[in-house]
């Protein structure tokens, strides 16, 4: 399975994905540029965490406007799967990729810890080698992961299942309903604040992030081989 | 040239926890009758000689990137500059 991981100017987890990719999963990866216009080659587009375009504006509004934000959105609508961590996430909800926005931290702090994540649904491309409930050890490090979205989108995530990842215990950020990650209505983009590429292997802390990544590469390789 | 300036803040529905913070240093200077502060952002625009509809323009600039729809409303005022 061939990964591209995005880099736009001011990504800095591009190379921690990079390396849970290729050298924790074993995978083919490839950084790819923001100005690129063909993603066809690829199998699943990472979009990584980091500051793009120093957060100006709003977190991810310029990212959403490069060339190559189009081919994720093909992607997308091919059913390719797609994911987006912490400002990979912001960038996906300004893409309308995923509904809701990120808000400022309810404390206005910038919150860099490793929390505990409460797997809702186990049912999805990303999930599949977690238990249902299972709690796992992931960091954050972000300011603006307060998830919202209005009360008819919040209905509809929860009757469709696509609120994926909660925070368990203590929410680090104020969002609504302790949302920590969604998926879209099709299956096939996720979004999530914390960071399952910094927690790929023990050395790090945590290697709990290493089966969202299992599990992507496990329903490709049904699908595909 | 046109001026237009151009005004972003939170909608109604969503918290501002920026702006409870500087009411809450406002209230401890002794200015108690502030009962709320909304923080947002300001943007001027200066645009060249254009055959485009300035305020479709603009607008279309708020909807597509100055504003988040989904979490923050928008107005603008629209100046003729000599």
């Amino acid at each position: 399975m061939k990964f591209a991981v995005l880099v736009f100017p001011g990504s800095n987890c591009d190379i921690d994905m990079y390396h849970a990719i290729k050298d924790e999963l074993g995978e083919e990866v490839e950084y790819v540029w923001h100005d690129a216009t063909d993603l066809s080659e690829f199998d699943g587009i990472l979009v990584p965490g980091g500051f793009s375009y120093g957060d100006y504006l709003r977190c991810g509004a310029m990212a959403n406007q490069s060339n190559v934000m189009v081919e994720v959105k093909k992607a997308a609508a091919e059913g390719k799967p797609v994911l987006g961590v912490c400002n990979g996430f912001q960038i996906l909800t300004e893409a309308g990729l995923l509904p809701g926005a990120l808000l400022r931290n309810v404390n206005l702090k910038f919150m860099c810890r490793t929390v505990q994540l409460k797997v809702e649904n186990n049912n999805t491309l990303f999930t599949n080698q977690y238990e249902q409930g299972e709690i796992i050890n992931i960091p954050i490090a972000h300011g603006e992961g307060n998830y919202f979205c209005d009360e008819e989108t919040l209905a509809n995530l929860k009757a469709n299942n696509q609120i994926v990842f909660t925070y368990s215990g203590e929410n680090p950020n104020g969002s609504l309903e302790d949302i920590a990650g969604i998926i879209n209505e099709q299956g096939n983009v996720l979004g999530m604040m914390p960071h399952p590429e910094r927690a790929a292997n023990e050395i790090l802390g945590s290697s709990d992030g290493l089966a969202l990544f299992k599990s992507i590469v496990k329903q490709w390789r049904e699908q595909h081989v | 040239m046109t001026k237009v300036k151009v005004f972003v803040t939170l909608k109604e529905s969503v918290l501002d926890p920026q702006g409870a913070a500087v009411q809450g240093s406002l209230a401890k200077m002794g200015y108690g009758e502030v009962a709320d502060v909304r923080i947002g952002k300001y943007l001027e625009l200066t645009i060249s000689e254009t055959t485009r509809d300035i305020d479709s323009v603009v607008k279309e600039m708020c909807e597509k990137l100055l504003a988040n729809t989904v979490i923050e409303d928008y107005r603008f005022e629209v100046e003729e500059e000599n």
